[in-house]
This record gives C-alpha cells, sequence and structure tokens, in this order.
C-alpha cells in the first residue's frame, strides 16, 4: 500500500514536473508567435535589404542590364578616389553643427527653461521645437532664401551697415558647408531641447536643495546635479544627432545638391547621385554599407562611454 | 533611456538576427541581380506604316516641364485620326532621367518616351530599333547631322548603328541679348568674332552693366564653355567624346583654351559674383529684368523671353574666331524613342512620322517648342511668330547648313553632368581649379564611369 502509494506521488510528481516544462516551452513558443509577425517584417524589410545591399556591392551593375562580379572593387575605389572620401570628411564637418552645436545649445536652452514659469517655458519649447514639424525640403527650400544674395540674411546686414560681409552663403566655397550646417542644428535644437528638458524635470528637486546647500552657484549646480542627471538623454541625443549628421541628404540635396564643386558633397547625395544619376548600383550599395559600418563605428564607442558605470 | 543596442539578454536575439541576415546573404547570394543576358535588339523587319481602325490609345511618358508642349500635337492627331487617342503620364526632368528605363524595361512600357540618354537605354536593350520604319518611312534620306545624335552602335556609341530616336523639336542655342543695354554700349549689331564679343563685355563692365548673366548652380556655365569650345576647333573629336568612341580624350587643345578663356571671363567679372547660386530659373528672371547683356541659352526659350521683355531680346549665334569662321552651336534633337515593350510600336513611329512632315505639325512644333521641326529638307520651314522666334529658326538653320551641330558636352554620359562638369566649372569660375585640372577631371570621370 505504502510502496504503491509511493509511487503514485512519485509518477504525480513527475508529472507535475513534466507539465512545468512543456508549460515553460509552451510559454516560449506562445512568445516567439507573438514575436513572429514582426521578425517576418523584420526580415523583409530591413535585413532582406541589408543582405541585398551587401551583395550589389560586389557586383558593377547599372540597374537594369547584366549584372558583373567585381568583388571588392567598389570599396577600395571609394577609399581610392578623394572626390568620395572628401564625402565622409564632410559628414564628420557637419556633426560639428548636427551634433556639438546643437546639443550645448539645447543644455542651455532646456536649463534656462526649466527656471521660466510654465507659461513661458511651453511657449519657449514649442517655437523651439517647431522646426520639427516642419518637412525637412520644405524647411530647406526656405533657408535657401533667406540665405540668397537678396535674401532677408544679407539684406539685414546691408541695411546695419555689415554691407561687405553680405554674400551668397551657399554659392560660396567657404560658407556653404557651415550655412547648410547650420539648418541642422536649427532642426536637432528643438528635439534636443525637448528631451533634455525631460529629463531634467525627473531629477530629484532635493539634489538641487543640498547643492545650494553646500554653496554651489548655478553653474556649479549645472555641473553637479543638472548634467550627471541627463546623462541617458545626453547620449540619444548625441547618437541621434550624430546619426542625423552622417546620413545627411535632403537638406543638402534640396540647398546644394553638393555644390558649389564639391564643397557640400556628402556620402548621402554622392550615394543618390551614384544610383541614380549615373545608374552605379554596385558601388552605391557599397559607399551605403561603407556609411553604415561608419554610423556604427561612430555611435557604438558612444554607447560604451556613456553608460553609466 | 540608453538605446537598447548591447544589452545582455537581447543577446539571443541579436545572433537570431544575425543568422537571419546570413540566410539573407547566402540565398541572394545566390544569383547575380539583373538579367542574364541582353538580348539585343533584332528588327523584326516586319513594320506596318498603316494606323489600325480599332480604337488605339498611344501611351506616352513626357517631361513635365515641356508636356504642355505636346498636347497641341496629340490634339491635332487625333482630329485627324479619331480612333487614336493618347493618355499621358510626365515627371519632372532629373526623376524622369532616373526612372525612364526602369519603366521602358517594364512589360506595361509605354509606347513614346521622351528620353535624352538613348545610348545607354540602347545598350541595355530597351529600345525599338527605328531602322525598318526609317526605311519605310524615308526617314534615312533626311539630312544626318542630327539624326546620327541618335544612332547607337552595338558597343554602346553613338553616331552609327540603328537609329533608335527622333526629335520633336530640334533645338539649337547661341547668345540672347538685352536690346536696351546693347544700344546703351553702342552695340549696333552682334559681334562678328569672339574677340568683338569680349571688347563689347569690356564695354558693359566699364559702364557698370553685367557682361553676362549665367546659372552657375545647375550647370549653367557648361553653356558659355561648350560655346567657346565649338569655336576653338577640335568639334570632330569632341563629337567622337560625346558618343564615347573608345579611345575618345576630353582633352584637346580646344577644351583647356575655353577653360582659360572662360576663368579669364570670370577674373574680369563679366560672370556674375554670385554665378554659383544662380539657379536657370533665377537666371531667367534676372536676365528678363534687366540684369545682364548677354545669356547664353537655347531657341527653346524664344517665345517665353519675347513675352516677359515685351520685345527688348535679341539672338545671335556664337561667333568664331574669324568673321568668316563657320558657325557652331550646341544643338541636340528632344529625343523621344519607342520602348522595345511597348504594345503600339507602329502607331508610335506614324505618329513621330507625322509630326515630322505634316504642315499643321511641323507648325505646331515651331510654335510650341521654339525649334525647328526637322524632317525632310525639301519641306518648307512654317513661319514662325515672333521676331526673336524667326531669329533664333534662322541661327539654327545657318548652323545645320554649315553643319556645325554640336551635342551638349553634357549628354556624354549619364552622370558627367552632376559628377564632373558642374563642380568643375564652378571651381574654374572662381578660380579653384586651373584650366588643366579642369580638364583633366572631366576626363577622369568619364573613364571612370564608361569603366575604361
Amino acid at each position: 500500500m505504502s510502496r504503491r502509494s509511493g509511487t503514485v506521488s512519485g509518477s504525480r510528481r513527475r508529472d507535475r514536473s513534466l507539465s512545468a516544462g512543456a508549460r515553460r516551452r509552451r510559454r516560449e513558443w506562445t512568445g516567439w508567435l507573438y514575436l513572429a509577425p514582426a521578425m517576418v517584417f523584420y526580415g523583409l524589410f530591413v535585413l532582406q535589404p541589408l543582405g541585398r545591399s551587401v551583395q550589389y556591392s560586389l557586383y558593377d551593375w547599372n540597374g537594369i542590364g547584366v549584372a558583373r562580379f567585381v568583388g571588392m572593387d567598389n570599396y577600395i575605389k571609394i577609399f581610392d578616389e578623394p572626390d568620395r572620401l572628401t564625402t565622409l570628411v564632410h559628414a564628420f564637418e557637419l556633426m560639428l553643427f548636427y551634433t556639438v552645436l546643437s546639443v550645448v545649445l539645447a543644455l542651455a536652452a532646456a536649463t534656462l527653461t526649466r527656471r521660466l514659469s510654465s507659461g513661458a517655458a511651453h511657449a519657449a519649447r514649442t517655437v523651439l521645437f517647431l522646426p520639427q514639424v516642419v518637412p525637412l525640403v520644405g524647411a530647406a527650400i526656405a533657408w535657401s532664401w533667406l540665405y540668397s544674395s537678396d535674401g532677408v540674411i544679407n539684406e539685414t546686414l546691408r541695411g546695419v551697415g555689415l554691407g561687405q560681409l553680405a554674400r551668397p552663403w551657399l554659392g560660396d566655397f567657404d560658407t556653404a558647408l557651415p550655412a547648410v550646417g547650420f539648418v541642422g542644428t536649427w532642426v536637432m535644437l528643438g528635439f534636443c531641447m525637448l528631451l533634455l528638458s525631460t529629463g531634467m524635470a525627473k531629477i530629484d528637486p532635493a539634489l538641487y536643495d543640498a547643492a545650494r546647500v553646500d554653496g554651489a552657484g548655478p553653474v556649479a549646480e549645472f555641473f553637479a546635479v543638472t548634467l550627471p542627471g541627463v546623462r541617458r538623454e545626453l547620449t540619444v541625443c548625441v547618437t541621434l544627432t550624430m546619426i542625423a549628421a552622417l546620413a545627411s541628404f535632403d537638406v543638402v540635396y534640396v540647398m546644394t545638391s553638393g555644390g558649389p564643386g564639391r564643397a557640400t558633397a556628402v556620402p548621402g547625395v554622392e550615394i543618390y547621385q551614384l544610383a541614380f544619376t549615373q545608374a552605379k548600383v554596385g558601388a552605391a550599395s557599397a559607399m551605403g554599407v561603407v556609411l553604415m559600418v561608419l554610423v556604427l563605428a561612430v555611435i557604438l564607442p558612444i554607447q560604451r562611454l556613456m553608460r553609466e558605470r | 533611456m540608453s538605446l537598447p543596442l548591447m544589452t545582455g539578454a537581447r543577446r539571443r536575439v541579436r545572433r537570431l538576427a544575425l543568422a537571419g541576415v546570413g540566410v539573407t546573404l547566402v540565398t541572394s547570394a545566390c544569383s547575380a541581380p539583373g538579367p542574364g543576358t541582353t538580348t539585343s535588339s533584332v528588327p523584326s523587319g516586319n513594320v506596318s506604316t498603316a494606323l489600325p481602325t480599332e480604337k488605339t490609345t498611344v501611351a506616352l511618358y513626357l517631361e513635365s516641364n515641356f508636356a504642355g508642349q505636346m498636347t497641341p500635337l496629340t490634339e491635332a492627331f487625333t482630329r485627324k485620326y479619331p480612333n487614336i487617342t493618347f493618355s499621358v503620364k510626365s515627371d519632372e526632368f532629373a526623376n524622369l532621367l532616373q526612372n525612364a528605363q526602369k519603366v521602358m524595361a517594364s512589360p506595361e512600357a509605354p509606347d513614346i518616351v521622351r528620353y535624352p540618354q538613348v545610348a545607354a537605354a540602347a545598350k541595355n536593350g530597351l529600345l525599338t530599333n527605328l531602322d525598318p520604319y526609317a526605311k519605310a518611312y524615308g526617314w534615312d534620306t533626311w539630312p544626318s547631322t542630327l539624326l546620327d545624335q541618335m544612332t547607337v552602335n552595338t558597343k554602346g556609341v553613338r553616331g552609327s548603328g540603328p537609329l533608335y530616336g527622333l526629335g520633336i523639336g530640334y533645338g539649337s542655342t547661341g547668345v540672347y541679348y538685352n536690346k536696351t543695354l546693347a544700344k546703351r554700349i553702342g552695340m549696333t549689331q552682334p559681334p562678328k568674332t569672339i574677340d568683338e564679343f569680349e571688347s563689347l563685355m569690356a564695354k558693359a563692365k566699364k559702364q557698370g552693366i553685367q557682361p553676362i548673366m549665367q546659372s552657375g548652380k545647375d550647370a549653367g556655365l557648361a553653356f558659355p564653355y561648350q560655346a567657346l569650345q565649338n569655336q576653338f576647333g577640335n568639334t570632330d573629336e569632341l563629337k567622337k567624346w560625346l558618343y564615347n568612341e573608345p579611345g575618345a580624350t576630353f582633352d584637346l587643345p580646344s577644351s583647356l583654351k575655353a577653360a582659360e578663356v572662360l576663368r579669364k571671363w570670370a577674373r574680369a567679372e563679366y560672370l556674375p559674383s554670385d554665378v554659383n547660386a544662380i539657379d536657370y530659373p533665377t537666371m531667367m528672371g534676372r536676365f528678363a529684368k534687366g540684369e545682364g547683356l548677354f545669356m547664353f541659352n537655347g531657341d527653346w526659350e524664344a517665345s517665353n523671353l519675347q513675352k516677359n521683355t515685351k520685345g527688348n531680346t535679341g539672338f545671335f549665334l556664337v561667333p568664331g574666331t574669324s568673321a568668316s569662321a563657320p558657325h557652331y552651336a550646341m544643338a541636340a534633337p528632344s529625343s523621344f524613342v519607342i520602348p522595345k515593350n511597348a504594345k503600339h510600336a507602329d502607331v508610335a513611329a506614324f505618329f513621330l512620322n507625322w509630326v515630322h512632315t505634316a504642315p499643321e505639325a511641323r507648325r505646331l512644333v515651331v510654335e510650341t517648342t521654339g525649334s525647328s521641326p526637322g524632317g525632310p529638307s525639301g519641306l518648307a520651314l512654317p513661319k514662325a511668330g515672333s521676331e526673336l522666334q524667326r531669329q533664333t529658326l534662322a541661327g539654327a538653320q545657318e548652323v545645320a547648313s554649315e553643319n556645325g551641330a554640336v551635342d551638349f558636352v553634357a549628354n556624354a554620359t549619364a552622370g558627367i553632368l552632376a559628377g564632373a562638369l558642374s563642380p568643375g566649372l564652378q571651381e574654374l569660375a572662381t578660380g579653384r581649379m586651373s584650366p588643366r585640372d579642369f580638364v583633366d577631371s572631366v576626363q577622369e570621370a568619364y573613364e571612370s564611369e564608361l569603366g575604361r
């Protein structure tokens, strides 16, 4: 009897453990099932095109005719032709405007609006965020007008007696890239400021009180409390603005198409021209792959660097 | 808030994703992109010069800026042949350039396409060989200088081989001038030599008049550049280069001299100081407003300028190095092709033939495009509307009779304009590139694009 009951209880225990494993397995299955639609789309619309691009980059192909396998030739050409290399240098120069300038200004704006009354702060944030809402192509056209020889900027300069500074900003070799870059600052500033303001709002006010008790002025307070408090938001800002700088296309294409000369040629415009005006799908894909690797090479260390220790 | 790029728990997903990339790579690497071979376009020989009796709709794919010019032609054709109607799709020029080959490759290809890169499309086997039609309709007896540009041999070289396109309007170029400003500097008749042209510009500059209005932002500097290049000789070699003949080079004495003269003009401030910031519409607007004595442009703007400057614009052909030198001008048909996949190729060819030969159609072409209608040399040229149009047409005829039509350097390859000519001329005009380097850079880009 006791033996029997022992067996029963033993088998029951085994049953329970089996069913628990099966349940866990089923739970895992259900998890994957929920994931499946997203994974299918991800594979189809992200991984598959990515794979295709890598494949195309190994061919000399005009998009229509017969493709010829050329191995790494397209990649070698990128680093061999100074013109294509220059575009990468310009992308890093744009980072000054897209990332450095806009993050610094956004930090200042967010810190200042934090001290404003909620109504004024709200108004300031709305004004600064507005460029994010405007389609970039429209903004680029408007900025082209502002920068033109008889545009608002030059007329203002002439009006206040600084006529000698007036110039065709987008047609001048020295000012074209900064002029285009500044539009990037104008666009990214609002986004960064909003993100940083949100970050600042969740900093515990007690920290500020403590800093003040320790005798910290506004500057020390900023570096001791505010800056560490928005570290995560800062990472996101820096990451996204860097990607925007490296992958910039629309603003440059609309405002200068890479000119004058090659003063504003960036990888995005170069890829577009290779693929669609020169019908070199392979070379364009190789440039795209290099750009992707470059973005990852810049972003991953930043992620590591700015992660909380 | 840190981006979920490298968090440990997602390593498995990442591994899966990497596997996915691998699988995609392996599966897609099995076959090369594109078709295995291009089928060369062998003419079937069975072409019909009769129109069908049933209702037929001919599909057109046009450049949106000029789609309106086609309407009077298609309407007149439908009035004459009521069972033939037209459906029109159009794209902005740059988009048309990008899309046309893909559109022509599709089984739903249109019947007539406005496409300037005839050689590239023919090489890809996308176009109907028009030789059988040329024989049937007698196009092969028309003056060959302009049709040559639309012949392509099996190696993709223009100037010989089967005919792949016809023009609706054969455009030609020269110099427009502002009559009021010309009078002010004492110009009573168009200059007969480049030296005279230069001394007129010097006079204008002295009187505070902008000598040339040109758009450097979108490659408008190619107009004065090639205008000079054509006059300095070597046009036969230049044509070889334009048609992509093996071994052809841009490194010609005429190319170098033209670059030197253009730089001299830029230094003398004959070009606007902000030339690289001026685009085509801005150039047209500023010239029409009276800013600029001269403008290098084509006959397609004649009716526009006549209207917008109230008859205050004149036209002359670019003068040569001596008064007796023959005239050369950039001239190119606005080329139309029949895709190989076209469903109504016979009707399309009939329409193109009608455009070149029917008196009403020729009149409409001159009226709407401002350019010569081409066609048989025996047919009379229709009377042009305005005085300016008469001048541009007479100029085009003079060039044709002196065999001086040269295709645009921008048409040498699909990417030469954006890739080398436009940036190079911008740098040349601002003294950042030497004439020697400019010529070399163009040839380098040409060879790289053609894989030579």
